[in-house]
């Protein structure tokens, strides 16, 4: 009985910390944020090089072979830094897809460029969540057409387009009838687009165009784990923003901390946070050791970490005061970080009822 | 990251479930509450079965009267556990055995832990908790019941409250100023005293609940010998703060939680009303699902707590948000259960009819004592904040 991080995986979320404290701090953020494709080169061989690429990738395809909560502690990392890399798309949600649906041939080749860091994925799968009216893609005769709002980690080279029973397509970002149109969200370290397809010859037809909806919903849990665990890492550092500055920010003679009413908003957001860290653990590690409880944990983390994440964000701002809602002060980046977490693959209420269909009760 | 049991801990399970299995005719199935009445007997004879196999007073040294074994919290995670899924009694516990022994190990006298520890584990003394007084509640160390020294004696008079099981109790552990001269924290020692003794007067306490869940207890020139004081005059205090933090480890226990949820969900499930049944109706299952994702996280938390509790690692912050969370928690499971109830959630009479509601609203009154009793939810910000956080302490009045 062993319920925490191995040594090697606190290892990597140190060094990775480090790394992005001394190479990516949150001017150098800004910097990428404001550039139109949101992506920077040299983080993103740093990562592949780091071995967070390819941590799910078997060892065969040049990866690490790793499990979920060894991502989870990569993404509690990124998260925690706000850092502008399109990990869940790529080496998370990808790479599943690819696990569970690709072919040996498919596999092979694209998991290895993703740890390589040659390549990078979107993943076109809010209309799993909410199917609004016209929107959602269809197959016919091995062509794909169809709509999808909001494509996560967007500026990608490729983008996997799952239809709603289950086949999965991987097509290429300038592929004929493809149009991509981003889309601007309160989160600048990551990328959204709108994309629409009429007629698209995919570049694959993952595990040949079979319905998977197995697969589809292995990669929708593993992705709602790390979401959960970069609201995680962004609520953590806010914490720990709101307790440096109420230690020094003196007002009527005193460190505000010193007031009970500010030190009971710290107390109550760490109260928050240290269970919900404990339910992230255990989601990523049911999702490699205890299958039948995966989905389910997987929906609550990503729920229950949204819920808490938004609450400690907005308390810190306000713990904060007027500093935290200047553009100067950084700390919105991660009040938007948590903020477009919050929504990403099924809003809280709509985890929730996920969870509730899994269990009868709908 | 390892959820499985080693081959000797996988080995001392089977043995456990093989005892409940022999036993299962002379097994309690009653929570045992010290107030066990006419099935005391009974009681204490499962006592002394658990404690001949070690299943109760496990790592309590065999000069004490306890099974001798070194200290292993998953063997004690397992007897939980197996307990638990049998429906069987873990044994006699409450303040004696769980707050007054640990603390008598760390700090009593040879001579005290020969006389108390062996009797009190077997449940043949009862103890009750002598620390709250109408004036020292939150600001505990304010105690003003006074000890006077006279002979070998110390001749206390005052008063404490909130004394749990006093009615029963043979013996209370209790914080008493023995040193008015000293400073606040530092005149307090701890001292063992018989109920029995002439001079003391216990009234029941009436609580919203409609029960008398606690007792007030009054001093009138009651006579305790001084060899009753435990660890050296004047240290009340720091022993008595190794008692709370084994306290606040038991009033908000995830197994407990996750009892609650499985009853609430049961309930949820099966009422009904002609719009179908509770579960169908949206908020209500809202509220569900976040209490579940609550409970979740607080059976993983307590599975981390317990790795560092293995590994001997502190767990920081982290573990010191479990009584504020979890009384939370509990408290929100009751209400929802009412609210399932709907118009009919505030039934609160005798018979079956009314059984689930007044059973809910004993619970959500009770936990609310629960959130205020052992060291209110603001207390447990300010020790969250100032010892888990490093905020500065408020300035002393």
């Amino acid at each position: 009985m062993d319920f925490g991080l191995s040594e090697e995986q606190r290892l990597l979320h140190e060094s990775l910390v480090r790394y992005l404290e001394a190479e990516v701090p949150v001017s150098r953020v800004r910097e990428i944020a404001a550039r139109d494709d949101g992506h920077d080169p040299a983080l993103w061989s740093k990562l592949a090089e780091m071995g967070v690429l390819g941590v799910l990738v078997p060892e065969a395809a040049g990866g690490s072979g790793l499990g979920l909560l060894d991502a989870a502690v990569a993404a509690t990392a990124l998260g925690r830094c706000v850092a502008p890399a399109a990990f869940l798309g790529t080496a998370v949600m990808a790479v599943i897809a690819l696990r569970e649906a690709g072919s040996d041939a498919q596999r092979s080749e694209w998991m290895s460029r993703i740890a390589a860091g040659e390549v990078r994925i979107a993943v076109a799968a809010t209309e799993l969540f909410a199917r609004r009216a016209g929107t959602g893609f269809h197959a016919e005769s091995g062509k794909l057409s169809g709509r999808s709002i909001l494509v996560l980690d967007a500026c990608a080279d490729a983008i996997l387009c799952p239809t709603p029973d289950g086949r999965i397509a991987l097509v290429a970002s300038d592929a004929p009838g493809l149009g991509v149109e981003p889309v601007e969200t309160i989160d600048r370290t990551r990328r959204f687009a709108e994309i629409v397809a009429e007629n698209v010859a995919p570049t694959e037809w993952l595990g040949g165009g079979e319905a998977r909806p197995g697969a589809l919903r292995r990669m929708i849990d593993a992705g709602r784990v790390i979401v959960a665990a970069d609201a995680l890492g962004a609520s953590e550092r806010a914490l720990e923003k709101a307790v440096a500055y109420a230690r020094e920010r003196v007002q009527f003679g005193r460190p505000i901390g010193s007031f009970q009413a500010v030190k009971h908003l710290c107390a109550e957001m760490a109260a928050e946070l240290e269970p919900a860290r404990s339910l992230v653990w255990y989601a990523a590690h049911a999702f490699d050791a205890i299958p039948a409880e995966a989905s389910l944990v997987a929906a609550h983390a990503k729920a229950h970490l949204c819920e808490i994440g938004t609450f400690i964000v907005r308390t810190a701002t306000e713990v904060h005061g007027g500093i935290g809602f200047t553009d100067a002060h950084d700390l919105h980046l991660w009040f938007k970080r948590v903020g477009a977490d919050r929504q990403m693959l099924g809003s809280p209420d709509a985890a929730r009822e996920d969870a509730a269909r899994q269990q009868g009760w709908v | 990251m390892d959820l499985s049991y080693s081959p000797r801990h996988e080995a001392f399970r089977a043995e456990v479930r093989d005892f409940l299995e022999r036993h299962r005719a002379e097994a309690l199935t009653a929570l045992l509450g010290v107030d066990a009445g006419t099935a005391r007997e009974r009681a204490l004879a499962w006592q002394r079965l658990l404690i001949e196999h070690g299943y109760a007073a496990r790592t309590i040294p065999k000069e004490y009267g306890g099974h001798g074994a070194a200290p292993d919290l998953l063997e004690r995670v397992i007897l939980d556990e197996e307990f638990n899924r049998a429906g069987v009694s873990r044994g006699i516990g409450g303040q004696g055995p769980d707050m007054l022994v640990p603390t008598l190990l760390e700090h009593g006298n040879e001579e005290q832990k020969r006389s108390y520890i062996a009797p009190t584990i077997r449940g043949e003394i009862i103890w009750c908790q002598g620390y709250s007084e109408p004036g020292a509640g939150s600001d505990l160390a304010a105690v003003q019941t006074r000890a006077v020294e006279d002979g070998d004696d110390f001749v206390v008079n005052g008063q404490k409250i909130w004394t749990t099981t006093a009615h029963l109790a043979h013996m209370m552990f209790g914080l008493i100023r023995t040193e008015p001269e000293a400073s606040k924290h530092a005149g307090l020692s701890y001292l063992l005293i018989p109920m029995q003794t002439p001079g003391i007067e216990v009234r029941p306490l009436g609580t919203m609940t409609g029960h008398s869940e606690f007792n007030e207890v009054f001093f009138t020139d009651v006579r305790v010998p001084k060899r009753n004081v435990v660890g050296r005059r004047g240290e009340g205090w720091k022993i008595a703060n190794t008692t709370l933090k084994h306290e606040r480890n038991l009033l908000a226990s995830s197994a407990l939680l996750e009892g609650s949820l499985l009853r609430l969900i049961d309930l949820l499930e099966r009422t009904e009303t002609e719009s179908g049944r509770a579960i169908d109706r949206p908020g209500i299952r809202d509220r569900l699902l976040r209490l579940q994702a609550r409970v979740l996280a607080m059976r993983c938390h307590s599975l981390r707590m317990l790795t560092c509790g293995i590994k001997g690692e502190w767990p920081g912050t982290a573990g010191l948000v479990t009584k504020l969370a979890g009384c939370e928690i509990s408290h929100q499971i009751a209400g929802l259960a009412i609210d399932a109830l709907a118009e009919t959630g505030i039934l609160y009479g005798e018979g079956a009819k009314a059984q689930a509601a007044r059973t809910w609203q004993a619970h959500y009154m009770f936990s609310l004592g629960l959130i205020i009793g052992g060291g209110t939810a603001q207390i447990q910000k300010n020790i969250i904040a100032e010892r888990g956080l490093g905020l500065p302490r408020e300035p002393r009045a």
